[in-house]
């Protein structure tokens, strides 16, 4: 039987919106006095889930609620979510910087984390004296750092620069170097938040294999948050997904990023533009888009695509002032919002500055594609001849590149070799 | 069924005497690096480097012979005004800056405590330990000007058998500053009123303790208010083991040595409370 590292037990954590003022007072008045009393904290029962997007009416939230999950030794666990799902809060219950409202999470082992780069670190001191210092903040004692000294500098790189004050790093080596003290650990427990966004594709491929090693060589647990899917597919072993401060799944990495995928999917679905969707426009009043469907090569309003299979965008319109000259844009994202596809109606002759007379109009789009394994979504605009925007609609629908038996070496790629320019087909209809 | 041992349980609460001294001796090696980087980094790229330790203080020193001595004339117990006025400033003056930078303690420190957890106390205590050191450095300065007087012939000092309770003055400056410190921290983490107050209100302090006067010069009527604090004691004793002139009283010391008991006994566990959730308020 494999030991736990980690378990979570009904953790929840609530925040107080807003300012810090007379009212914060109030409350603290009623829940000492609740307390004294031997009652439950009446504040608590005014908290509402974290939805960030919508007003709600209570000051108070649940950044968490009610998280119960387990780490077992030497299992790399990827925690995954939307932003201000509560990730990085649990991260910080779990390393101790602030507390949990309720429940209890109980370790075996020494915890070490890293929610940050170079915490601590002064921009006065040179590299040597902040790997100590950073080093004892991280929890290591001298001699510790004396032994694996050599290594850090290193595994950083930075060997030239070592008695040079920090502040004349490049942000680079700034992040080489602390990456390289956290890296050298000595705990059984790692946890990680993010922190691969910075450095070079090299640096990062190198962190990646450091964290494998610690993991399945040394047998300690490391504990990883990242919305890089390449990042978190490659490393982990396990996941949980958040949503809104609750626990929505707990399994394979596999299944946990596919469950992420499908509540992406669902949220930003095709059809008609809701009011969800997030809107752009310069020239107000002339042109909205009112409808976006999506269709594979064999006509089907399917969100799946094969890799290299053209995608066919549907795009109705309604023209409400006459246009005299408009060019239509697709930027295809990836996952972390990077830009991987980009085509317009100016690089089609035919189509070249439209002219529209008021009515409805249907547009097909089709847009030949050689995008890698992975999610994206769309960003569709009308603009004028000057580049400013009639209607745009940001970050909209979802699609799923399916993979043909890559192996995962190649999925970590993302979507990044995708690069790409490519020259649309397309097809105007009036409707009327 | 299942016999785990756990290592640590992190829960909402914890007792009022769980204090992590343990934890704390394992930080050691923090507490000293923190020292260093406080003491390296305040002169960094200055030419005149640890030299300003000494230039501070005599600044101020001319600055209040002038206007206490010369200009309000008030007495020094028949010590040179310098040397009264140095003997006081460099005791205050480490009581001071302890207070003031133990007492914003979660404030100055939040980037670094809300990304790792370590003992909080650890930046208290390295606070004090980081001051004693440039405490001694201007105590050398009192020292150069005490050998000038003495070996010129202007004043003879009168070093006693009081200067051996120098050691229990120091702990009780320390104790007592980090005490009310990390007290007024830990209540100023989420109501930053206090803060305003402790602004101003340690220069107020300053005045209400026999610094630029003796004891002796404050009228009768007066004299416990003065006593009141705690500090006063500690800076009469320590003029009186030097100079062998002002005030002594044990029992007065001896109040100093309780109030710094209790306040430090109370901050302790104020701020042990406190730096559980600290992050989400400050």
């Amino acid at each position: 039987m494999s030991d736990i590292a980690i378990r979570v037990e009904d953790i929840s954590k609530l925040y107080r919106l807003g300012n810090v003022n007379a009212a914060t007072l109030r409350d603290d008045a009623k829940r000492f006095i609740a307390r004294i009393r031997g009652k439950v904290d009446p504040t608590l029962s005014l908290a509402q889930e974290n939805e960030r997007t919508q007003k709600g009416t209570s000051d108070y939230i649940w950044s968490l609620k009610d998280i119960n999950f387990e780490v077992t030794k030497g299992e790399i666990l990827g925690i995954i979510g939307r932003n201000g799902a509560g990730k990085s809060t649990l991260l910080k219950i779990l390393s101790k910087v602030t507390a949990p409202t309720t429940g209890t999470v109980k370790v075996n082992g020494r915890i070490a984390s890293l929610l940050e780069v170079g915490t601590g670190f002064h921009p006065e001191l040179t590299g040597r004296e902040n790997v100590y210092l950073n080093g004892h903040i991280l929890g290591m004692n001298k001699k510790e750092i004396d032994r694996k000294f050599d290594e850090i500098v290193d595994f950083s790189g930075v060997e030239r620069y070592i008695d040079t004050p920090v502040k004349r790093y490049s942000s680079g080596m700034y992040v080489r170097l602390a990456f390289g003290v956290a890296a050298h650990l000595e705990s059984d427990i790692l946890i990680i938040d993010e922190v691969l966004a910075v450095g070079d594709a090299e640096f990062q491929k190198k962190c990646i294999g450091k964290m494998q090693d610690v993991s399945k060589g040394e047998g300690r647990t490391v504990l990883f948050v990242s919305h890089n899917m390449g990042a978190v597919k490659n490393l982990c072993t396990k996941g949980i997904m958040l949503k809104s401060g609750n626990l929505l799944f707990d399994g394979t990495i596999e299944q946990t990023i596919d469950k992420y995928a499908s509540i992406l999917v669902n949220q930003r679905n095709f059809g008609s533009i809701g009011n969800d969707v997030k809107r752009n426009s310069y020239h107000k009043n002339f042109l909205s888009i009112n409808c976006v469907n999506v269709f594979n090569s064999k006509n089907q309003a399917i969100e799946e695509f094969s890799m290299n299979e053209e995608i066919r965008l549907d795009i109705e319109f309604e023209v409400t002032q006459k246009i005299d000259a408009s060019i239509f844009c697709c930027i295809i994202s990836d996952f972390n919002g990077e830009k991987v596809n980009y085509s317009s109606s100016v690089s089609h002759q035919a189509d070249k500055q439209q002219i529209y007379e008021i009515g409805k109009y249907k547009l097909s789009y089709f847009v030949k594609q050689n995008l890698m394994p992975g999610f994206y979504n769309f960003t569709l605009t009308f603009f004028d001849s000057n580049g400013y925007a009639y209607d745009s609609i940001l970050d909209f629908g979802e699609i799923k590149i399916n993979n043909f038996g890559l192996n995962d070496e190649f999925y970590f790629w993302d979507a990044k070799l995708g690069n790409t320019i490519t020259i649309p087909t397309l097809k105007l209809e009036k409707l009327s | 069924m299942e016999q785990q041992k756990w290592t640590e349980v992190i829960s909402a609460r914890k007792g009022l005497l769980d204090i992590p001294f343990k934890e704390i001796w394992h930080y050691r090696d923090l507490i000293i690096t923190f020292v260093k980087r406080d003491i390296t980094s305040t002169y960094k790229q200055t030419v005149l480097g640890p030299l300003w330790f000494f230039i501070s203080p005599i600044f101020t020193v001319i600055m209040y012979t002038f206007v206490f001595s010369e200009i309000a004339g008030i007495k020094t117990d028949g010590i040179p005004a310098p040397l009264f006025y140095l003997g006081g400033t460099t005791l205050w003056n480490y009581f001071q800056i302890c207070f003031t930078n133990s007492s914003a303690t979660f404030v100055n420190n939040a980037s670094i405590f809300g990304k790792v957890y370590f003992p909080r106390l650890v930046a208290p205590i390295s606070t004090i330990i980081s001051n004693l050191i440039k405490f001694f450095i201007q105590i050398g300065v009192l020292i150069i000007l005490i050998c000038y007087y003495h070996f010129n012939g202007i004043y003879s000092i009168n070093i006693n058998a009081y200067i051996l309770l120098f050691p229990l003055l120091l702990i009780l400056m320390a104790g007592i500053a980090m005490g009310v410190g990390i007290i007024a921290s830990a209540v100023t983490t989420k109501y930053r009123d206090l803060q305003m107050f402790i602004a101003f209100g340690v220069s107020i302090l300053m005045y209400a303790t026999p610094v630029i006067y003796p004891i002796s010069q404050v009228p009768e009527r007066f004299k416990y208010l003065v006593l009141l604090n705690p500090i006063a004691p500690v800076i009469e004793t320590f003029r009186y083991s030097i100079f062998g002139v002002g005030y002594f009283s044990a029992p007065a010391l001896a109040y100093s040595f309780v109030f710094m008991v209790v306040t430090l006994f109370t901050g302790i566990i104020m701020f042990n409370q406190v730096e559980k959730t600290f992050m989400d308020t400050v």
